[in-house]
């Protein structure tokens, strides 16, 4: 037997189903599944990154609630990929986090947030902090930019150092039957499929939310929340290089690239967030992972919120409001960043990892 | 063609053009069909939703004929192909004009199914794995029937779950109204213009199967669910409707003796007989386990351990053959030597050892291949094995007990080509048609092959759907 309930439950199920194999359309996780015939710890956590939670299999099984089989993949396999990320944790001493998530993410949100209001208000002068700044090097005269850069880089470098360890310990645990590096041709397949959301379809029609009849609406918000946070990335990516290749500094002007960037992920950032969160509300709960409302909840919250304060940001600059909008926008992008490797932010990470080893499997399983 | 406007008011009482009893595949095709020809309709489904649709929950293909290749087939599978496979299976019991006729109707369906919804499942590992003869769901049969019924509630046809009939009311071969156990919008009697009988069989009902088979009966696992009680196809013929079919005859397979008593489905069935031996609860063999390949062999061992003593059998076989075929819900039940297992499985261990030797000894070399019809077999026992003979001999030594699971009854209601009823004086019923396993008997006297119950519930479904909708128009 494996090491936790849920496991336990997950194993019996992927016995059923393969034993079925109805589905095996639906989705990556059943013909996943029909490469194996026992299951490890590894392989049920594999599986359970794989799926999307589109409930299709739910709906379409013979065999889920009220049948005495009491099959229902999509909510055992969504209690098994949160409890996964607790698991594959880095440094473990930190994988209490997943516990409470909910609570742990509103807290750092908001010692994060109030550090820079209390960080501006005791180091700034009033006069600059509540003054109107305009022109290059207006954001700088409330935090220098080396100061910034500084701070949010250490951030992101902590954020990735744990990521990538707790991805290897995935990556190691699901490497049967094929182990070993990622291959190219994987990889891009993996980023297709991730990009495209190749598994969010229901096979074909769309997500099940509150009923049985599918739609593509979680899909299109995953997309705006993704493409959104993409694009902010990418805003102040640029934005870095105006500043370090062409000493250009910001604020830009409305229709440079930073902040055109900036606005459109900003929206996406905005929309996605709300969409997927009504989404959520409106699900059917045979499908969620009920427990984990406040990881799921918590991970949204902190998207809008920095869109939302970025947004702010840019429609207010040219107020007195800039400053303390500086500091909340400043707060909820640093909690953003040093709660990645212990909220939601994980579930892009392990999936991108599985759908690599599946694709992986797919070609050698071709190949052979 | 709002439901309103088709929909006649007629005294208290509000009369539909066409009633369809039953929920599955067979029953909706002939909703959709109808409400598409202009006519009101009404589906009484006596299952609750979860449970609706019958056998077509557990169905996962359809078989078409065509003639080109297509996305999700290689091709062809021409009419005289089918027909043959129809002819063998059947043995020759079978309605050659209405075979026929099914089959040209097929190769439409294929089409006409996707246009009501249903998807079917794309090629997973490129053309090399497409089929020739069958089409398979995507998402299996409960998601076809969910697709169908999304159809039809779009169209504007009325769906009641949980509605048993408990009578109809039929005149000189003429519906006129099904009563209802509970009421549906204050009536316990609906009326309607013409009828749709597409309730399916009676294998779910132990009594019934009782007056054929015996206190065996008692033993039998029913593969779909508990509603396939066939009250329907009682009342009908009970009321002048011609009879078709063997009744004593329903088509059964071995199943896991620990599936549950209804709607263990396609999970529970077993196709490892050709990897060992099967001993009956006295230990001994009965039958040859390689006499053929699948789907025969496959399909006879229902009713060879239907014939056992208390109708159970063991699969017998060695570790060394548990990768030869698909993994298994319940797992095979071990023991490191034969007494062992023998023990388990509460068989007579000399008894079993005994088998097992005597059958050991009997084995000829031989090249398995269990795809083909190959030369292992054995010599100077009975009953030989005369196909896939090896010895079981590396432990642990494995098992699986295996009951009938009864699948599908034969006893149905003749009809014409229109899907219409025929009385026992061999006139046509007014307004009757029936669709589905209802009728199935019609084109298939006896034996099956993989997909033909559903190719018979789409094309009747459409058929007897659009015949009743032009009754009612007229």
């Amino acid at each position: 037997m494996h090491g936790t309930r849920i496991l336990d439950e997950a194993d019996r199920l992927m016995t059923v189903c393969n034993s079925c194999r109805y589905c095996e359309g639906l989705c990556a996780v059943f013909p996943a599944m029909e490469m194996r015939r026992a299951f490890s710890d590894g392989d049920l956590n594999y599986l359970a990154n794989l799926c999307h939670g589109c409930g299709a299999c739910y709906v379409d099984c013979q065999f889920s609630p009220p049948h005495e089989f009491n099959v229902n993949v999509p909510q055992t396999l969504a209690v098994a990929r949160a409890e996964s990320y607790a698991a594959y944790a880095w440094p473990q001493a930190l994988s209490g986090a997943f516990a409470r998530n909910g609570l742990v993410i509103s807290i750092i949100a908001a010692l994060s947030m109030a550090a820079f209001i209390l960080g501006f208000a005791a180091l700034i002068d009033h006069g600059v902090l509540f003054g109107v700044h305009t022109g290059p090097g207006a954001f700088y005269r409330l935090m220098p930019h080396n100061a910034m850069a500084a701070l949010f880089t250490a951030a992101l470098l902590y954020a990735i150092l744990a990521l990538v360890m707790s991805v290897r310990a995935f990556w190691r645990d699901i490497g049967t039957p094929i182990a070993g590096r990622a291959d190219g041709g994987s990889i891009f397949q993996a980023i297709r499929d991730a990009g495209e959301l190749r598994y969010l379809h229901g096979g074909g029609v769309g997500c099940y939310n509150e009923d049985d009849k599918p739609t593509d609406r979680r899909k299109l918000y995953h997309h705006l929340t993704f493409y959104g946070f993409m694009l902010c990335f990418a805003a102040t990516s640029v934005a870095t290089l105006y500043h370090y290749l062409w000493g250009r500094e910001a604020p830009y002007p409305w229709w440079d690239l930073p902040v055109v960037l900036g606005t459109l992920g900003g929206v996406g950032l905005i929309v996605g967030p709300i969409g997927l969160f009504a989404a959520k509300m409106q699900r059917d709960p045979a499908l969620l992972d009920e427990s984990r409302y406040g990881m799921d909840v918590g991970f949204i919250a902190m998207l809008f919120l920095t869109g939302f304060t970025g947004m702010l940001l840019l429609l207010l600059r040219e107020t007195a409001a800039m400053g303390p909008l500086l500091a909340l926008h400043l707060g909820s992008v640093f909690a953003l960043f040093i709660t990645m490797p212990y909220s939601k932010f994980v579930h892009g990470i392990y999936r991108f990892a599985a759908l690599v080893r599946y694709a992986q499997e797919r070609r050698s399983e071709a190949g052979s | 063609m709002s439901p309103t406007s088709s929909h006649r008011a007629d005294g208290m009482n509000s009369k539909y053009d066409v009633l369809v009893i039953g929920g599955g595949n067979a029953a909706l095709c002939a909703a959709i069909s109808a409400r598409r020809g202009g006519a009101s309709v009404l589906v009484l489904e006596g299952a609750p939703k979860f449970y609706r649709g019958g056998n077509t929950r557990h169905t996962r293909n359809m078989r078409c004929a065509h003639d080109e290749p297509t996305e999700i087939l290689t091709g062809p599978y021409t009419e005289e192909e089918f027909w043959e496979d129809l002819l063998r299976v059947t043995g020759g019991q079978t309605d050659e004009v209405l075979a026929r006729h099914m089959i040209r109707e097929s190769k439409d369906i294929l089409n006409w199914i996707v246009e009501q919804g249903v998807r079917w499942q794309p090629s997973l590992g490129g053309t090399l794995s497409l089929g020739r003869t069958n089409s398979f769901f995507l998402g299996g049969g409960r998601a076809m029937l969910n697709a169908l019924y999304l159809t039809a509630e779009k169209l504007g046809v009325e769906v009641e779950y949980d509605a048993e009939v408990t009578d109809l009311v039929i005149e000189d071969g003429m519906f006129l109204a099904a009563r209802l156990k509970r009421p549906i919008k204050g009536q316990t009697e609906i009326r309607a213009t013409a009828l749709v009988a597409a309730a399916g069989g009676f294998e779910a009902n132990i009594e019934w199967l009782k007056q054929y088979w015996g206190e065996a009966a008692d033993n039998f696992l029913i593969r779909g669910t508990p509603y396939n009680r066939g009250s329907i196809l009682k009342m009908l013929l009970a009321k002048g409707v011609q009879e078709v079919g063997d009744p004593t005859q329903c088509h059964a397979v071995a199943i896991d003796a620990r599936a549950p008593k209804f709607d263990g489905g396609i999970i529970t069935r077993h196709d490892s007989v050709v990897f060992g031996i099967v001993v009956n609860k006295h230990a001994q063999r009965f039958y040859d386990e390689g006499e053929d390949i699948w789907p025969k062999r496959y399909a006879i061992w229902g009713r060879l351990v239907a014939a056992q003593p208390d109708q159970i059998a063991y699969i017998v076989f060695d570790s060394t053959v548990v990768t030869s075929f698909m993994p298994t819900l319940f797992p095979p039940i071990a023991g490191q030597t034969i007494a062992e297992l023998a023990g388990k499985l509460e068989l007579d261990p000399a008894a079993l050892e005994k088998t097992i030797t005597e059958f050991n000894a009997a084995v000829q070399p031989g090249t398995f291949d269990h795809t083909i019809l190959d030369d292992c077999r054995t010599e100077g026992i009975t009953p030989p094995k005369t196909h896939w003979a090896r010895r079981i001999e590396t432990p642990p030594y494995l098992a699986y007990p295996v009951r009938p699971g009864i699948t599908f009854t034969y006893l149905g209601t003749r009809v014409t080509r229109e899907a219409r009823m025929l009385m026992a004086d061999g006139r046509p019923s007014a307004n009757m048609f029936a669709a589905g396993e209802i009728m199935a008997g019609n084109v298939l006297g006896k034996g099956y092959a993989a997909g033909m119950g559903m190719t018979i519930g789409s094309v009747f479904g459409r058929i007897a759907g659009r015949e009743a909708a032009k009754h009612a128009r007229n």
